[in-house]
């Protein structure tokens, strides 16, 4: 049965009643009408639904809405600092990396939590930190040109 | 063109057209010109495509789609080289049957190659149109005028200009084209303006770039997911266990502690909907129904190449003999043959489809899909919601990416059921067991190429044959209920098309004859694989099969692969590409698999290369194969590409490399998987594409410019060749042969023993 659920977004408190077992997505989605965590499978196997925990990449859609607590939630408009974007979105944008563009949320935050801890990161650093991430129309090559990009900005 | 003479003129009592002065920075506009509201959306109507606003830039309108590989940037660039304006004035509207006339949507990268041409052709005709107001207006002859930057002068008098946005900013059109009759991809127009010169361009060529990358990567974009109604509410479909059963009984009572829950049932459709979107969800998953007991319909799929084989052809097309293939064979001192095998594969978009519908019954409709065909779409849904099709409008939202027909039809219809039903705008998604599970699938093959080989180690003749399910069981357009699967499942049977294809190529062998067969459709109706387009419908499929025959055939002569093709291709476009990715790979002639050792990989090289309506592509890969888990990394591919003129080198290149990734992603993992009930593949285990761990370390291009040839279409040429070049890789390899799809670890471990 729905109850009151206090949830912390991109520096926001807000309150909705929900499902406690809900997951978090359709919190952010529906509720709260933000649009950057997509669903793309609602299994953890995409990263399409990818928010900030606390700083750390995890996966809204398997995510129960009761769990998060007064945990600090950093959604994809919330990773930019001082009203600037994000550097990692810099550099997609100057690489034009997306082709649809559904798949950019998963590799956005993780991308950027990965520079966050790792700011230089080797090829193999990038590719294990990003691994399980999907892409469909295969903007692979030009993902690796922006994080690489981008840890040398 | 109406010419109406403003009151500044009147008042003056001068000549109406000839007196104006532009002072400079002066916004004096002395004439007026043009429609002051948008004629009629018509296809001869020059307004339909290109209108020009206050500030003397231009919106044009384009009755096709991009859907991420920047095609709309491409035609933009098209637009604004005829109109002699910077592209960043140009701005290209799409996807919107209320703004544009149905030029066919994306369909096989006619993008560029017909949408853009018939663009371009408006814009000659804007220009010319254009040119003739400024002569009326300044007073100097047509032929006496040049265009820069969306300004007209005089050749020889500087100080007699005027801008476009002067002229006609602001107010439409109101002129007429020859239209050639034609809707789809074939509507073409034309008016007295000819198109310019290629050696005059200054936009065509150069990598302006996408429009939707910034919004889309800042997170500002709305995409289909993000799209409400007010007094909307959410849908999922419920999905019978065994394919082709009917809900028998549907117990309401499951579901009614979910608030605002309802149901929708036709016949074997069957969806719920509620206001919020999570207890539509769990509405779905809690609901109980009783199927009918219907006898699993599929093979088992081990026997899915037996039933192809053995399946009756209901059609067959015996193409057009080179020779005499016969007599060839007949003589032939010794005969090459092989045989390939093909699956399902998955659209398996990034999210499952989705689709938006505003149900207005007494006024106008709208549905929101990201479909490569809005206005087709458009009609679908009109059909759904039995309205007629100006009573409803198809706006295109970005979805996650298309490659053809996906699943985006059936949700717009499914939407569009269930809006009828419930006399509420609906916002339908699908699970991701539907999105990968129950989307149209690109058809299973077997192919068998055949080569005559005379005593003298001459190939005399070449015969391929194909045999598969169409690649149309439902249309691409969407247009009738037939053509999605909502449609089906609400009583509707399937209505499709025997179609397949054969290679495209230029060998040179005296005798050639390339035939198919297409076998029937596993099911009836409503079925999890119903075949569609998925990008380069059938080519990866016939190419892998005739360019891995070609490199069975080069050793068997005891040729090299790249020697073989350059001494049997006839056309010299294939030829030059073949060099261009040999010899920027640095290719090692071989005429033998080469079993190179590297530690703990096996390392192998292969060539492949196909044409596609015009466009030709080569491919060189490099592979790595783990010696102990059979694994395959496509470590690198050297494409040499040629699609006439350039318009884009960049957003070409990008699409390339797409194809690429996504190309080695079907040849290494994408196999549907099914039982005889039912699609099994129904998420990213079952269903894995290419990780980003095993994406490649380089994809080297060689962009070939043929100024003197039409742009030709560039979106799905290059998947082509892929799968080919990696299995002739993987026997450099191995010595091995992979003459089954995926080559997966299991496949390849087998071969190592
Ligand atoms: S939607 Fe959460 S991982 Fe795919
Ligand atoms: S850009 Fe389309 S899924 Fe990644």
């Amino acid at each position: 049965m729905a109850t009151r659920i206090e949830l912390n977004v991109d520096g926001k408190a807000h309150t909705i009643e929900a499902d406690p077992d809900m997951p978090l997505l359709y919190a952010l989605r529906d509720d709260l009408g933000l649009k950057n965590p997509r669903f793309g499978c609602g299994l953890a196997q995409c990263g399409a639904c990818t928010v900030w925990i606390n700083g750390e990449p995890v996966r809204s859609c398997i995510t129960t809405v009761d769990s998060v607590g007064a945990s600090k939630v950093t959604t994809l408009a919330g990773i930019g600092k001082d009203g600037k974007p994000h550097k990692l979105q810099e550099a997609y944008i100057a690489e034009q990396v997306p082709q649809c563009g559904y798949c950019l949320n998963g590799w956005l935050m993780t991308g950027a939590a990965l520079l966050e801890h790792t700011p230089k990161p080797t090829d193999a650093q990038i590719r294990d930190a990003m691994a399980g991430i999907k892409c469909r129309c295969g903007t692979h090559v030009s993902i690796l040109r922006a994080v690489k990009r981008a840890s040398q900005a | 063109m109406t010419i109406n003479i403003n009151r500044r003129s009147l008042l003056t009592g001068a000549g109406a057209l000839t007196i104006s002065v532009v002072l400079p920075g002066a916004s004096a506009r002395a004439a007026v010109f043009g429609a002051a509201t948008r004629p009629e959306l018509k296809p001869e109507n020059l307004s339909t495509y290109i209108t020009l606003n206050a500030d003397g830039s231009c919106t044009a309108y384009w009755g096709k789609m991009d859907m991420g590989q920047g095609t709309d940037v491409g035609v933009s660039q098209m637009i604004a080289e005829e109109l002699d304006l910077p592209i960043e004035k140009v701005t290209l509207m799409q996807g919107d049957t209320a703004t544009s006339v149905n030029m066919g949507g994306a369909s096989g990268s006619t993008g560029v190659q017909s949408g853009g041409k018939a663009m371009k052709s408006a814009a000659a005709e804007a220009r010319y149109q254009l040119v003739e107001l400024a002569s009326k207006h300044l007073g100097v002859p047509a032929d006496q005028l040049t265009v820069s930057n969306g300004v007209v002068s005089s050749k020889t008098d500087a100080s007699k200009k005027v801008s476009y946005g002067d002229l006609i900013g602001g107010r439409y059109f109101d002129t007429q084209l020859t239209w050639n009759k034609q809707i789809g991809n074939a509507l073409f127009v034309e008016g007295k303006g000819k198109p310019k010169a290629v050696s005059e361009y200054k936009v065509v060529g150069t990598s302006p770039p996408r429009r939707d990358v910034a919004e889309k990567v800042l997170g500002t974009a709305d995409f289909i997911s993000d799209i409400k109604v007010p007094g909307m509410v959410h849908a999922r479909m419920v999905m019978p266990p065994v394919v082709g059963a009917e809900p028998v009984n549907v117990d309401e009572a499951s579901v009614k502690d979910i608030p605002g829950v309802q149901i929708v049932r036709i016949k074997e459709f069957l969806a719920v909907a509620a206001p919020k979107e999570w207890d539509a969800i769990k509405a779905s998953r809690q609901l109980k129904v009783t199927w009918s007991d219907v006898k699993p319909p599929f093979p088992e799929q081990k026997k899915l190449y037996e039933h192809i084989r053995n399946a009756k052809a209901i059609k067959r097309d015996d193409g057009k003999d080179v020779g005499n293939v016969d007599e060839a064979f007949k003589n032939a001192a010794r005969i090459v043959e092989a045989t390939y095998e093909w699956p399902f594969q998955s659209h398996a978009g990034m999210g499952p489809a989705c689709a938006v519908v505003d149900y207005k019954p007494d006024g106008l409709s709208t549905v929101w899909t990201p479909t490569q065909k809005p206005h087709f779409g458009r009609d679908g849904v009109a059909n759904a919601l039995g309205l007629p099709q100006e009573k409803v409008r198809g706006i295109y939202a970005h979805g996650s990416g298309s490659y053809g027909r996906n699943d985006s039809g059936d949700a717009a219809a499914a939407a569009a059921l269930v809006a009828k039903a419930l006399g509420k705008p609906v916002r339908m998604q699908f699970m991701r067991a539907e999105g990968t599970g129950w989307d149209p699938k690109g058809p299973a093959s077997v192919h068998t190429s055949r080569a005559a080989i005379d005593k003298d180690g001459n190939v005399t003749a070449w015969h391929f044959e194909s045999k598969g399910f169409s690649r149309l069981d439902v249309n691409s357009n969407e247009s009738e209920p037939a053509h999605t699967l909502a449609g089906q499942q609400a009583g509707v049977p399937l209505k499709f098309e025997a179609a397949f294809g054969a290679p495209e190529e230029s060998y040179g062998f005296p005798a050639k004859r390339k035939a198919w067969e297409v076998v029937a459709p596993l099911v009836e109706r409503s079925s999890p694989v119903r075949t569609s387009h998925l990008r380069d419908p059938v080519g990866p499929q016939i190419h892998f099969a005739s360019e891995s025959f070609i490199d069975e055939l080069a050793f068997s002569l005891n040729m090299d692969p790249v020697e073989f093709r350059l001494k049997n291709l006839k056309d010299p476009r294939d030829l030059a590409v073949v060099k261009a990715a040999a010899e920027k790979a640095g290719w090692k002639p071989r005429t033998a698999a080469r079993k190179e050792v590297r530690g703990d990989v096996l390392v192998g090289q292969g060539i492949s290369f196909s044409q596609r309506s015009g466009s030709r592509c080569a491919i060189v890969a490099e592979v790595e194969i783990n010696r102990s888990t059979g694994k395959v990394w496509g470590r690198k591919f050297t494409v040499g590409h040629e699609c006439g003129i350039i318009i884009n080198p960049q957003l070409l290149t990008q699409t390339i490399e797409g194809n690429i990734v996504q190309g080695t992603s079907r040849s290494l993992w994408e196999e549907a998987k099914f039982s005889q009930s039912t699609v099994t593949s129904v998420d990213w285990l079952s269903y894995p594409i290419l990780d980003m761990t095993e994406a490649p370390e380089m994809i080297d291009v060689v962009l070939i410019d043929r100024k003197d040839l039409p742009p030709n279409g560039a979106g799905e040429c290059s998947m082509r060749p892929i799968a080919a070049a990696i299995a002739n890789a993987i026997y450099d390899a191995t010595g091995v042969r992979q003459r089954q799809a995926p080559f997966t670890p299991e496949r390849i471990k087998a071969g190592f023993v």
